[in-house]
Parts: C-alpha cells; sequence; structure tokens
C-alpha cells in the first residue's frame, strides 16, 4: 500500500498543508450550513406567524392589549352563523373557480398560439410575463383607474362600440365588484398558467402529434383527445398552484374594493384583516383566516401528488 | 399523338417518362428539402412499384428519414414533386388525404389511451361507426395477436408488445401505403429477427406498397424487395437486395453494404478493384480452372466467430503496398491460417469490381 519513498517525496512538502479535511470537503455539514438561511427564514417567517395564527384562533386577544386568554372554539362559533362570513367564504370560492377556469382556457389558448412559429414571439412572450412580474399594489393602482368611476377606459370603449348604453359604476355595484375582481385574478394568473403549460407542451413527444396527424385527427380531434389529455397533468399543477394564490389573496379586493360595496365582495382573507386588524378581535380574525386551512392542505396534498405524476409520467 | 413523339429523338424521350411514372404507385421527382443550407434531400428521383416492398438504406443524416416525412406530408418540399397513385400530393394535400400509414421508431402510441383506443383512432378520426370500428380492431389484434391486451395502455406493454399496437393501428386503415421509420430499432437483437419476419410476411400478405426506413443493412437486405441506398442527400443505387450487394454503383454502397465490407485496393492511379471478404479465399480452395486473380496476403489477426473466421491482413499491389483487406472464410473451408505468416490467396476474376479512382463509380455496371 505504501508508495515506493521515492515516488513520495516530491509532492510530500506541498502536499501536507492539503491533506486536512476543510469544510468544503465534508457534505454533512456543507449540506447542513447551505440550508441554515433557507431554514431560518422559513420558521422565522412562515412556522412563527403560523403557529400564532393557531394560538390566536383558539383565544380572546384583542390588538391594544397584552391580555391572553384561551376561549377554546368560541371564536368559530361566532362567525359560523355570521352572514359577513358567509358571504366571504362564497366569494372566496366564487373568485377562485370562475378565475381559474377562465384561466386554464385562456392559458390553454395562449400556449398552443405562442408554441406555433411566428415573427415577434420572444416580444410576445416577454409581455405576457409582464402582469406576473408586476408588483400587485403597482397593478391594482393600474387597475384602480382602468375601473375608474369616471375614467374608465372599458366604459369609453364599450361606449363607443356600442356594447353598453350606461355608464358602469365598476365598484359601485355588487355584480360589477365581482367582475372585476375576477378580471384582476385572471389577469395575474394567467401568464404563470400558460408558461407552465407552454413547458407541458414541449414536454410531449413530436411523434406523437405527428402519428395524430397521419392518422387523420383534425385540429380539434388532435386538441381534445391527444394534446389536452396529455396536458392534463400539467395544467392539474397550473390550476391547484392559481387556487392556493387565488384564494388566500388579500391584496387584490382589499386594494380594488375594501370589501365594498356593502361588504358584498369581502373574501375570507379581506374579512379577516378587516377583523382583525381594523376590529382588534385579534382572535376572531385569526378565525377567519384559518377556516381555509383544511381545504387549502388538501389542494396542497393533491398538487405535490400530481407534480410527482406528471414528472414519472409519460 | 405517341407515333409522333417516338419518331422524335426528344420526345420519345418523353414517352419514356411518361410510361415510367404509369409503373411506379409512390413516384418521387427531382426532390429537394433544404434546411437552410443543409441539403437534407438533395434531387431524390424514385418511382416505387404497388405492392413492393422498398427499402430505404443509409448512415444517419443522408437524408432517409426526410425523403419518408416529405411522403407523409410531415414536411413540405423545398421542391419536386410526389404522386402516389397517379395523383400529384403537394403541400395542399394534407397527410390524411394521402392514405399513408406510418409506424414510427418510437412507436408514437397515445400513451393515455389503451390499446383498443390507439388502434381505434383513425377509423374514429375517419368518422367510422362504433360497430364497424370494433369489427376491424378486433380483426387487426388478432392479426398481430394481441387481443388480449387491448384494455391496457401502452405504460403497461412490453416493446414488442407496444411494436404490435403500432402496426395494428397501421394496418386498421387499410392504408395506400405503409410507411415504417426503423420500427424495429428499439426491439432487442432476438425480438428483432422475428418481427423481422413477421413484417415481410405480413407486407407480402397485405400486398401494400411499403416504404422502409433504416440505416441497418442486415434489415434491409432481408425485407426490401429492393433498396435504395442514400448518401448525402442522394439516392446512390436502387436494386434489389442482390444486385446491390453484388454489383454496387460506387464506393460508397460497396462499403456501406456487408459485414465486413467489402475491400477496396489500389489498383493503379485510375483504378479501386473491389472484392467481397467472402471472395477472398485461399488459392487451394478456389476450384482448379477457376480464372482468379491471386494476391500474396500477409495476416496480422484471425477471428474465430463460430460459423466463419475472419482474417485480418495487408496485401501489396504494385500501385501501394500494405493494403489491409479482411478474408471471411466459411467454416467449410478448413484450410490452416496463422496470424504473422504470407500466404496465398486468391479472388475469382468474376468477384471482382472496378471502380473509377476519381468518382469512385463502378466501371462494370454494364453487368446489371
Amino acid at each position: 500500500m505504501a508508495l515506493p519513498r521515492e515516488a513520495r517525496r516530491p509532492f510530500s512538502t506541498s502536499v501536507a498543508p492539503l491533506r486536512r479535511r476543510t469544510l468544503a470537503d465534508r457534505e454533512d455539514w456543507l449540506g447542513r450550513l447551505m440550508l441554515a438561511p433557507a431554514l431560518v427564514y422559513v420558521v422565522a417567517l412562515v412556522g412563527v406567524p403560523f403557529a400564532l395564527a393557531l394560538a390566536l384562533a383558539f383565544s380572546s386577544a384583542r390588538s391594544g392589549s397584552l391580555e391572553f386568554s384561551w376561549v377554546g372554539l368560541r371564536n368559530f362559533w361566532t362567525i359560523l352563523p355570521d352572514p359577513q362570513f358567509h358571504r366571504a367564504l362564497w366569494n372566496t370560492l366564487r373568485f377562485t373557480l370562475v378565475s381559474q377556469a377562465l384561466v386554464i382556457v385562456l392559458a390553454v389558448t395562449a400556449a398552443h398560439v405562442l408554441s406555433a412559429a411566428f415573427v415577434g414571439r420572444r416580444l410576445v412572450r416577454f409581455l405576457l410575463l409582464l402582469p406576473w412580474a408586476a408588483p400587485v399594489a403597482l397593478a391594482a393602482i393600474g387597475w384602480t383607474w382602468i375601473f375608474d368611476s369616471t375614467f374608465s377606459v372599458i366604459n369609453w370603449t364599450m361606449l363607443w362600440l356600442g356594447l353598453t348604453k350606461r355608464w358602469l359604476y365598476w365598484f359601485g355595484e355588487p355584480q360589477l365588484a365581482t367582475a372585476a375582481i375576477i378580471i384582476v385574478h385572471v389577469w395575474r394568473m394567467f401568464p404563470f398558467a400558460t408558461v407552465i403549460t407552454l413547458a407541458g407542451m414541449s414536454a410531449i413527444p413530436q411523434e406523437i402529434s405527428e402519428a395524430a396527424v397521419i392518422d387523420g385527427a383534425g385540429f380539434w380531434r388532435r386538441f381534445f383527445q391527444v394534446n389536452l389529455p396529455l396536458l392534463l397533468p400539467i395544467i392539474t399543477v397550473a390550476v391547484l398552484f392559481g387556487v392556493v394564490f387565488t384564494s388566500t389573496d388579500l391584496s387584490v379586493v382589499y386594494l380594488l374594493t375594501r370589501g365594498g360595496p356593502y361588504n358584498s365582495t369581502h373574501v375570507l382573507s379581506s374579512l379577516a384583516f378587516q377583523r382583525g386588524i381594523f376590529g382588534g378581535d385579534l382572535g376572531q380574525g385569526a378565525a377567519v383566516a384559518l377556516f381555509l386551512l383544511p381545504v387549502l392542505v388538501v389542494v396542497a396534498i393533491l398538487m405535490l401528488r400530481t407534480a410527482r405524476r406528471a414528472e414519472v409520467g409519460a | 399523338m405517341r407515333p409522333r413523339w417516338r419518331a422524335h429523338p426528344v420526345l420519345c424521350l418523353r414517352a419514356e417518362r411518361v410510361s415510367a411514372m404509369e409503373t411506379g404507385f409512390v413516384e418521387i421527382r427531382n426532390l429537394h428539402k433544404h434546411f437552410g443550407e443543409v441539403r437534407a434531400v438533395d434531387g431524390v428521383d424514385l418511382s416505387i412499384k404497388e405492392g413492393e416492398l422498398l427499402v430505404l438504406l443509409g448512415p444517419s443524416g443522408c437524408g432517409k428519414t426526410t425523403l419518408m416525412r416529405m411522403i407523409a406530408g410531415l414536411e413540405v418540399p423545398t421542391a419536386g414533386q410526389i404522386l402516389i397513385g397517379g395523383e400529384e400530393v403537394d403541400e395542399d394535400v394534407p397527410p390524411r388525404a394521402r392514405g399513408v400509414a406510418m409506424v414510427f421508431q418510437s412507436y408514437a402510441l397515445y400513451p393515455h389511451k389503451t390499446a383498443y383506443d390507439n388502434i381505434a383512432f383513425p377509423l374514429q378520426a375517419a368518422g367510422m361507426a362504433p360497430a364497424a370500428i370494433r369489427g376491424r380492431v378486433q380483426g387487426a389484434a388478432k392479426r398481430f395477436s394481441i387481443g388480449h391486451l387491448l384494455g391496457r395502455r401502452p405504460r403497461q406493454l412490453s416493446g414488442g408488445e407496444r411494436q404490435r399496437v403500432a402496426l395494428s393501428r397501421a394496418v386498421v386503415r387499410d392504408p395506400k401505403v405503409f410507411l415504417f421509420d426503423e420500427p424495429l430499432s428499439n426491439l432487442d437483437a432476438q425480438l428483432r429477427a422475428i418481427a423481422r419476419y413477421e413484417l415481410k410476411e405480413l407486407q407480402r400478405e397485405l400486398g401494400t406498397t411499403t416504404v422502409y426506413v433504416t440505416h441497418d443493412q442486415v434489415e434491409a437486405m432481408g425485407l426490401g424487395d429492393r433498396i435504395a441506398v442514400m448518401n448525402q442527400g442522394k439516392v446512390r443505387q436502387v436494386g434489389t437486395p442482390q444486385h446491390v450487394y453484388d454489383h454496387p454503383a460506387d464506393t460508397f454502397v460497396a462499403t456501406f453494404l456487408g459485414s465486413p465490407p467489402m475491400n477496396l485496393l489500389e489498383q493503379d492511379a485510375h483504378t479501386i478493384l473491389g472484392f467481397r471478404p467472402e471472395s477472398f479465399v485461399p488459392r487451394q480452395d478456389i476450384p482448379a480452372g477457376t480464372d482468379a486473380a491471386v494476391f500474396q496476403f500477409k495476416v496480422r489477426q484471425v477471428e474465430y466467430l463460430g460459423a466463419d473466421r475472419l482474417i485480418y491482413g495487408a496485401v501489396d499491389t504494385p500501385h501501394r503496398a500494405g493494403q489491409t483487406v479482411i478474408a471471411d472464410l466459411p467454416v467449410t473451408i478448413t484450410t490452416p491460417v496463422a496470424e504473422g505468416r504470407a500466404y496465398e490467396f486468391a479472388v475469382p476474376r468474376r468477384a471482382l469490381r472496378h471502380f473509377d479512382a476519381a468518382t469512385g463509380l463502378a466501371r462494370d455496371r454494364g453487368a446489371a
């Protein structure tokens, strides 16, 4: 096992200081060290607030007071019969489902358009991604102007095209406010879903599409019987992401309508904010906010399982 | 009109072309496909007879797959014409209107559909009634003995079973032309030999005009009624397997077909001499009185392969010394051959081929 001495000698002086293991050689410790910041981040900014919210939901804590006492399920018994809570729960489901349905249709259509080769495709792809990258606050200000009661460009355009005869007060009527919120949600999630769908489309082997062409299937048959079923796992991932994003979103409702008119567009998160922060009843706010947690846990598990199957499958 | 063409030297030529068109079921005329600077298919003329199995053989990148894809309608030619059954198919004739069925190298089965639905898909696309579809699919499945697998998805099938589903899907629509793109290359060696036999049997039984693309010369020789050897976008030679093997049109065909390939010797400045390794035998094993060319063969290495011996060595010609040559001796020739020694080997003169050193083209094509 020992090398002949002559062979070892020329290296012995230069190699000796390097013989010690450095941190970079110790993968077990290096790994832990590099994971640590992420772990700290998750624990401090997600874990602690989450635990706090859980604790608050079962307490009578109020803002402006350090008093803290357990009240069991009382907060939940208070909100359950509350019609405003029902309205918020219904709105959350409604906004989420309607916007995600629209997102699927738009994203699959856009992905098909963008997968075709045409001049300026990269520019269009870039523009498409912008809404997703734009800060919510900035985007919401833009949308507030678009839906403004005096200056709405949508109203101008529709009047000019003869699509409506009266002036629409977007944030003044519950139905219109609902439509406005759904439009903004669609606008926000649609680029992300399109990009995911595009990625899914590029994963379909070209030979399968060509086989369908040769087998004589026209565009719609290819779309509904070959492409769409093959895209389904990845679309599911996009939709589940969208469901989590949209159903937990506070910013769109808060920045556009603040839950109005007449509290008709509150969602769970904005209601929680109103009750907990403005109303000062932290316990009740936390209870409202946590209400969707079991549903979202199921969605998250489904999402992870589908994502794994999409990787392995095809 | 016709007699007047015949009388005219130029029109006479045209009359011949017209009759050639009538014989070919698939006609390819001066077909080009360029991808930017690359000429994938560079002026191909080919006439495929009704009911024949024509193999497009060539190394990867020779343009054989592109040529097939143009017949299928998956690629639009840069120039040239394709006729199927006497009708021109240009870019206005989409694949579904061409009556072609294709089997892909990967089989391209629809992963989310059962074997049954895979096979039924072209019939559904054609708008056939479900009852009629059922009968056709079951008929096709029975032919390939996959009737018990119809409920499974491709993922649950073995490679050989997938290949049969792909074949069923091609056969079920009763197409005018079959296009096969290396359908056996994903099978293991044993299965491939069986599948080759079955494929040929199927094609003979159905009598459907077939174009078969492969880079495997054994497959090409075994399957093809005729072989078209391609290289760099051009067809170098078309003929029966035996003709292409025995009378290669140029040095490319000579070395691409055959394993080991044909030996090429620089005889003089203008001529390359070619002979097959199996024609190169010890002098004493050639029947007396055969007119043969004799070489001094310096043996370097001997490989025993069971059924035959491969002997690597060198011969000298007046033009150049030490040219590498391989002899392939069947087990019936028992003459001892030892490494490091020289022997008198000979080639019967009828087995010798002559190629032009400058162009690589065969000199004695007249033998065809």
